[in-house]
């Protein structure tokens, strides 16, 4: 499914958010969204799972405006894994799961056979089969993050909107959640801090600064050390490690105490 | 099917007591209990002939004596269904609202549903206005709710959306006032009759009960819970959170709206004939988790079959504690809910973090 940002504004409390920021990420793709905090990141991404409305622009998804259409008819098709407070603590990991199947039911539906399998599917692909009974409020934080991203799975989503998917996760579960994600074979638009995880995982990078795209396009022509020192204010080594990734070293710019 | 999918089915339906059985048992226990509790009274009438004069009155015939039909059909049996029909509305909109505003301590009071119907109910004690009959203190105070309600819901509405803590703060500030409100005119009611009335509707009595007032809140009653059902899975979703509710096409400030609307016809329909009883709305909810679980789908009619039970017998004790006089029956929820509560509670081990 192809994703296009157009000229979207964002402002809140009279603050320029977002600026006529404009995008496309072509059916399949992986774009990771950079950006330091409070760049717009999150609101880009909340306007593209249609949690905030554009002030102006358009989300379109295959040519379709996704604020035009009916709210469920937006999440069969786009599945998000965003930053939740957590909370529905008291269901369990399968019912949690299950509720991605929501925008597919109506009213008294039961769930099928297909839901079942889905849902079944959803929790193996995130290593959460021995988990099903569980509460989530019992999980670790990591495990909880991964019910999240099943819950996406289950909705059959043809796009991931990921915000900051690698929120706590150790660095194997980061990887790992990452490479399903990638062999999924979806469109994915994802808010990333690591710079290293977006030159591995991305296809484009989208380099996003005070709610305004300073830079986009492959990981090796974006991240420079240039640019990852102006935007992040960092110092950067970028070179190329063994497997032939993009490797971003980052240091302070200047030694000492945080200010 | 896959084997995950075998095991999802399973993991669903994990309760250690099937659920339909659960469900056939609650089913079971109010009609049993309905029996038995219009059985019980100043006059003791067995279970058996109870059911006669029910059978005999519901189409199936058989004789009866007159006076026992009397006291069974007219004056009993409504009261016995008004406490069934109240409970399972109280407790409803107990368990909506704690889902609407994501807190565990909600109850159908919250927003100011109550606090709105007093003053209707109270200035229709107080001022003696009787331009619709008996009727004038039921429409008086569904139209306080009512009133109350729109209030709350304009006030907390904020840029189009309808966030939990915005609901709460004006909700309970508004009940504050509209509860100064009653005081006043509970302290400057000219006689004591009036403000043992007023003391009465407060509390909650379902002694004003006949065949005739028994109608609307049957019918909203049943209406509710079944419309609550064909959004319970979207109920689900709410208590993730507005953002979890975008991602899975629930548009969370509306169905908010939808659900208080719905709330306010219950309870203000509800409340109209049996003022203030308090603390099923807030109780049952948690005690329906605890059974079956969080799932909406499954913990709503569970909710209202405890509901119905618990009311029920709430009033059977306050008809029958301190003969022949009667207690408000808001006294007899507090009194036999809370430990009930506390010990059930106590018993499934019921984490501080659990419900929504």
């Amino acid at each position: 499914m192809t994703l296009n940002v157009e000229r979207v504004s964002v402002a809140l409390g009279g603050t320029t958010v977002l600026g006529q920021v404009s995008m496309t990420v072509p059916d399949g793709g992986f774009t990771a969204l950079l950006g330091p905090n409070g760049s717009g990141k999150s609101t880009l991404l909340r306007t593209v799972y249609r949690a905030r409305r554009p002030d102006s622009g358009r989300v379109l998804v295959d040519g379709t405006d996704i604020w035009a259409m009916p709210a469920a008819w937006a999440a069969r098709r786009t599945g998000v894994l965003a930053q939740e407070h957590h909370s529905g603590f008291e269901f369990t990991v399968t019912e949690t799961v299950t509720m991605g199947r929501t925008p597919h039911l109506k009213g008294l539906d039961r769930l099928s056979r297909k839901d079942h399998d889905v849902v079944g599917q959803a929790l193996e692909q995130t290593g959460l089969t021995r988990f099903a009974t569980r509460r989530v409020g019992e999980l670790s934080g990591g495990e909880r993050q991964r019910v999240l991203l099943a819950r996406a799975l289950a909705q059959q989503p043809r796009m991931l909107v990921l915000d900051e998917p690698t929120n706590h996760l150790d660095v194997r579960h980061q990887l790992e959640i990452l490479e399903l994600v990638r062999g999924l074979g979806v469109t994915v638009v994802a808010a990333l801090h690591g710079l290293d995880l977006a030159a591995r995982y991305a296809d484009t990078v989208v380099v996003l600064q005070e709610g305004r795209i300073v830079a986009d396009g492959s990981p090796s022509t974006v991240l420079t050390g240039d640019l990852v020192r102006d935007v992040f204010e960092v110092a950067a080594i970028v070179d190329k490690a063994d497997d032939g990734l993009l490797r971003v070293t980052t240091r302070p710019l200047r030694s000492g105490r945080v200010r | 099917m896959s084997v995950a999918a075998v095991r999802v089915r399973r993991s669903l339906e994990a309760a250690t007591v099937p659920y339909p059985m659960i469900l056939g048992v609650l089913g079971a226990a109010v009609v049993v209990s309905v029996v038995v509790a219009t059985g019980i009274g100043p006059v003791r009438i067995a279970a058996g002939e109870v059911t006669s004069i029910l059978l005999h009155h519901l189409g199936g015939g058989g004789d009866t004596a007159a006076n026992a039909d009397l006291i069974v059909w007219r004056l009993r049996f409504p009261r016995v269904l008004l406490g069934a029909v109240v409970g399972a509305g109280l407790a409803l909109a107990g368990a909506v609202v704690q889902s609407v505003v994501r807190n565990p301590v909600a109850d159908p009071y919250l927003l100011g549903l109550s606090s709105g119907a007093s003053v209707g109910a109270v200035a229709v004690i107080t001022t003696g206005v009787s331009a619709l009959g008996a009727m004038t203190l039921p429409v008086a105070a569904f139209a306080g709710a009512a009133a109350a309600m729109a209030v709350v819901l304009l006030l907390a509405r904020h840029r189009g959306r309808l966030l939990p803590l915005r609901l709460i703060l004006v909700g309970v500030t508004c009940g504050h006032l509209l509860g100064g409100v009653t005081s006043f005119m509970l302290a400057r009611a000219e006689n004591s009759s009036a403000q043992q009335q007023i003391i009465f509707w407060l509390l909650g009595a379902l002694s004003g009960a006949n065949w005739s007032v028994l109608g609307a809140p049957s019918a909203v009653v049943v209406a509710g819970c079944f419309w609550l059902l064909l959004r319970a899975r979207r109920l689900n979703v709410l208590v993730l959170g507005d953002e979890a509710s975008a991602g899975l096409g629930v548009n969370a400030s509306r169905l908010r709206l939808e659900l208080l609307l719905v709330t306010t016809l219950l309870v203000g329909t509800v409340v109209a004939v049996s003022g203030g009883i308090g603390f099923v709305g807030l109780i049952v909810a948690h005690l329906a988790r605890m059974l079956v679980g969080a799932d909406h789908r499954r913990m709503l009619p569970v909710t209202a079959l405890l509901g119905a039970l618990f009311l029920v017998w709430a009033d059977v004790a306050a008809r029958m504690l301190i003969t022949p006089t009667e207690l408000p029956i808001g006294i007899l929820t507090a009194f036999i809910g809370v430990p009930f509560f506390l010990l059930v509670m106590h018993a499934r081990g019921l984490a501080a973090e659990g419900s929504p």
